[in-house]
């Protein structure tokens, strides 16, 4: 009995003074949208420097919610605040980087950039209001398409998501039935669908279930080999995701320092622009200057060696001129 | 038809189909341990156990910090729940044998076996997350421990009433204080009985994943520091599983299956162990 | 059976004191008296702490909400900042009424076979079976339920529901809707097949409890075997296998992990089974890091504290079942 009771104090007191010793670590938690391209800038940034960059992906509600209460180092969310939102809260934002959502279809026979729809049809898909694939508005604008009568499975966010944001912005701000039925937000109450969690959880659903639809960021669709769609833009003419639209989108953004760089990017004007890009930010709180300096430290880092691999996943990278705003804002904030 | 035909006939009829439950029962076993099995033999190679993750999508990844952190916050939540519920159960069964109140705190502490785990952990992130402002290890192993005390307990009182009373009898007749009789004679002769108590509830908080999302929270690198957000093996099966990447799956899958045969082998060997010394 | 010999009525002190006379002299005595006591008491501290600091944080909603009116909002709207329980207690009663209908009547008919039907070398092995089944953790149940079940119930077993039963007037409503897998139903099953292992064994032993004497009386009276299960043996033991039913209501309204994979979390009160929806449970697991306003973590804490009622008076009736079966038996 002694000795078991001997034993198990020693070995408490190994394994505390052995978790004593840490290697540095960042925590930031926040969106599920450019967690692929965060966890690799984490991975490679820990290769050349050995810090820990623990970033989560919880959604974006969840990175608001966690930097507001301080229980994380940074927090990440592709919805922006508003300057009175940071104001309040004592947070500083900037973005990190771009990309577009995309809407993602598994039907059988359409593949990968087949399907033509418009915002007014991804509405009423989203309302609930057109309920089979094979409906007469889809049909219209996919004459090649053999479509079937199959009811269509809608996939949207179960958590709070800056990519849902992204997503019912442009819902909103193009048909007035969503605006006025839903609204916009990082959660909303969905008419109809199943929730998934995490931009992860919502490719998982669609590729699991057939006749199915939802929405990611285009790095999801892309390494999941998802059939996305193509999108009829404010131009009037239907673009595809890649690169060359988002940066179309991207170009027309005009961040300001002095708002805390808020800015929306859906509904881009422009000939080839894609309709749902967005900026994703990084949350700091003010007050913690040496955390602070950590994060800023890593995205520095990545603003200049990243962009190779941001492109490589099919994100946007921020134009120079646009990080050398952000390095002036993190001066001015006395954290650079 | 005779009325004893009929009979016979109901009889026949209820146990077949009693039988077939029960055949069941043992399918579902076979199904599910089965497919765990099959699945997650499959991802389980060295690689799994002695790399950390990789970033999303790309390939070769590890669940090493998974494994370290989920022993670090087990080990913790044992070192914490152990000693409380071990000393809690002496009191109802020495103590406060009979009284009211131990019957009261029994009844309690069997309830608190199954409360939802989930709520413990929503608990321990108000107390222990929101006013220091960061996720823990600490508190992970907290929440877990939470969960050990009432089954701790509720098996040491069994135990402990099960040593026939004339034996702490023949202990006072040589003079002994109440403490002394209990650790030299009741804990000797209930210690199986204790310690398989002590492995079932170590089983049963290593397959648990709801207290520990918001409190040891997550961590994509290997970690020993119990002040931060740790990984486990439990909330990184979640996130895999319900993650789009084939190779995510393939992990979730291997640790599933090192988790249920840990679980497994430790209710085997603790019922296995009760047996034995409770035969003679 | 735990008497003992000379203790008085009063407590704490009488507790502490009128033990073995050494323990008023003996000061470590005293000490690691009150040590005991104290750890027992953890109980009773983490079941109030948990109420209080649960009824704490939700204060806010419970201010803006009240009581009635938010057991009974459907909404559940974080952009418009309403909230109410209403769906997430649906999604919850569903599943637990679902899957108990689907694994009693399995569980008594496993705990029927073990008692009165194996041969002795079976009965052994079936019990483990039983065992192992209930200490398989509940993620693993959800991952087999996502990567498996999910698949079989959305190819197979769904259609032909809707097939069959979904033609008949009343059940068609329950079947409503593309089989995706991801609905109510599969949660169900999958609960189910979880509970079964904790009613079947609780009901095996409360069979165990009935006298061989009464057995054999009715044996002796010409009576068959099922018949003495349905006319001795249930209803001797009808206290204990209540209680095991209403200990595994409990289980299953707590369940988190099996469900969440399978069960969609949408927060609506939907007829069809083959809809997702949401449980207490799996709303906690899903948004509670993520709820982005104070009013959204409050109603968080609520549903946390409903649940917590709920599951504690469902536990403490089980409980009290149990005690009476127990003390029906030992006189």
């Amino acid at each position: 009995m002694k000795t078991v009771f001997k034993i198990g104090l020693v070995l408490a007191f190994v394994l505390a003074g052995v978790s004593a010793q840490a290697a540095e670590t960042i925590n930031g938690a926040g969106a599920s949208f450019p967690y692929p391209v965060y966890s690799a800038w984490a991975y490679n940034y820990h290769k050349a420097t050995g810090i820990q960059l623990n970033y989560q992906s919880i959604g974006s509600g969840g990175g608001i919610r966690q930097i507001t209460n301080r229980t994380v180092e940074f927090g990440a969310s592709d919805a922006p605040q508003t300057p009175e939102f940071l104001k309040k809260n004592n947070l500083l934002q900037f973005p990190a980087v771009m990309g577009g959502v995309v809407l993602v279809v598994n039907i059988k026979g359409v593949k990968a950039g087949q399907m033509h729809l418009d915002a007014d049809a991804v509405c009423k898909i989203y309302l609930g209001e057109i309920t089979y694939w094979d409906d007469a508005k889809i049909k219209s604008m996919n004459p090649k398409l053999t479509l079937p009568h199959k009811m269509i499975t809608v996939v949207h966010r179960s958590d709070g998501s800056g990519t849902t944001a992204i997503f019912t912005t442009y819902l909103s701000q193009a048909c007035s039935a969503w605006n006025d039925k839903v609204g916009h937000g990082t959660s909303v109450k969905w008419p109809l669908g199943i929730g998934g969690k995490g931009n992860e959880g919502v490719a998982n659903y669609v590729r699991r279930s057939g006749n199915s639809i939802g929405y990611v960021e285009f790095a999801y669709a892309k390494q999941n080999k998802l059939a996305y769609t193509l999108l009829k833009n404010p131009a009037g003419r239907f673009v595809a995701p890649n690169f060359k639209t988002f940066e179309d989108a991207a170009a027309t953004g005009d961040f300001e320092p002095g708002k805390d760089f808020y800015l929306w990017l859906v509904n881009a004007k422009g000939e080839n622009a894609w309709p749902i890009a967005g900026a994703t930010f990084i949350l700091l709180a003010k007050e913690k200057k040496e955390a602070d300096m950590k994060t800023v430290k890593f995205y520095d880092w990545a603003f200049k060696h990243g962009d190779k691999k941001a492109k490589e996943l099919v994100y946007i990278p921020l134009p120079e001129s646009l990080k050398n705003k952000i390095r002036a804002y993190w001066k001015a904030h006395g954290i650079y | 038809m005779t009325h004893e035909t009929k009979r016979k006939i109901e009889g026949f009829v209820a146990l077949f189909l009693s039988t077939l439950a029960a055949f069941m029962g043992l399918f579902w076993l076979i199904f599910i341990l089965g497919d765990v099995l099959i699945n997650g033999m499959g991802a389980l190679h060295l690689n799994f156990f002695l790399n950390d993750p990789t970033p999303a999508g790309v390939s070769g990844g590890g669940l090493r910090n998974a494994f370290v952190g989920q022993l670090m916050i087990t080990a913790f939540a044992t070192l914490i729940g152990v000693p409380i519920g071990v000393l809690g159960g002496t009191f109802l069964a020495e103590y406060a044998r009979g009284k009211k109140l131990s019957q009261i705190i029994s009844i309690l502490a069997d309830i608190m076996v199954s409360v939802p785990s989930i709520i413990v952990g929503t608990f321990i992130y108000a107390l222990m997350i929101k006013p220091f402002g960061h996720f823990s290890g600490w508190a992970g192993a907290a929440a877990l421990a939470i969960i050990m005390i009432p089954v701790v307990l509720r098996t040491t009182e069994d135990m402990l009433s099960l040593v026939p009373w004339t034996l702490r009898e023949a202990a006072f007749a040589l003079g002994a204080p109440y403490y002394k009789v209990i650790i030299q004679v009741v804990y000797r002769g209930a210690a199986t009985g204790i310690f398989t108590g002590v492995l079932l509830s170590i089983a049963r908080v290593a397959g648990e994943t709801a207290p520990l999302l918001f409190t040891s929270f997550n961590n994509n690198f290997f970690s020993m520091n119990m002040n931060g957000p740790m990984p486990s093996l439990t909330v990184s099966i979640f996130q895999y599983a319900m993650g789009p990447y084939d190779d995510w799956h393939a992990q979730a899958w291997a640790a599933s299956l090192v988790i249920t045969l840990f679980i497994l082998f430790i209710t085997i060997g603790g019922r296995l162990l009760l047996k034995w010394r409770y035969k003679r | 059976m735990r008497e003992w010999a000379g203790g008085s009525r009063t407590w704490p002190i009488d507790i502490l004191t009128n033990m073995a006379p050494s323990t008023k002299k003996n000061p470590i005595d005293l000490l690691f008296a009150v040590l005991t006591a104290v750890s027992s008491f953890s109980i009773i501290l983490l079941i109030a702490g948990i109420l209080i600091v649960l009824v704490f944080e939700s204060s806010l909603a419970i201010h803006k909400f009240g009581v009635f009116n938010f057991i009974f909002t459907i909404d559940w709207d974080p952009v418009r900042k309403i909230f109410g329980a209403a769906s997430a207690l649906y999604g919850t009663m569903v599943t637990t009424v679902l899957s108990m209908l689907m694994a009693i009547p399995v569980a008594v008919g496993i705990a029927v076979f073990i008692t009165e039907i194996a041969p002795s070398f079976l009965k052994g092995p079936i019990g483990v079976t039983i065992e192992l089944l209930a200490a398989i953790p509940s993620i693993i149940y959800g991952m087999w339920g996502l990567f498996t079940l999910a698949p079989i119930m959305s190819n197979t077993i769904e259609p032909a529901l809707q097939a069959t039963l979904g033609k008949l007037p009343v059940f068609s409503i329950l079947f409503k809707g593309t089989p995706m897998g991801i609905d109510l139903l599969t949660a169900s099953v999958i609960l189910s097949i979880m509970i079964v292992p904790f009613t079947a064994s609780i009901s095996r032993d409360a069979f165990n409890l009935t006298p061989e004497v009464v057995k054999e009386s009715a044996y002796a009276l010409g009576a068959t075997k099922w018949e003495v299960v349905k006319n001795v043996v249930i209803p001797y033991s009808k206290l204990g296998v209540f209680g095991g039913v209403v200990l595994s209501m409990g289980r299953a309204i707590g369940e988190t992990m099996a469900v969440a994979f399978v069960l969609g979390n949408n927060h609506q009160i939907t007829s069809s089974l083959l809809n997702a929806a949401a449980t207490i449970t799996v709303s906690l697991a899903n948004e509670f890091t993520e709820a982005d306003s104070d009013i959204y973590l409050s109603s968080l804490f609520y549903l946390a504290l409903v649940l917590f009622v709920l599951s504690f008076i469902t536990l403490f009736i089980a409980k009290l079942f149990l005690i009476r079966a127990e003390r029906k038996y030992s006189r």
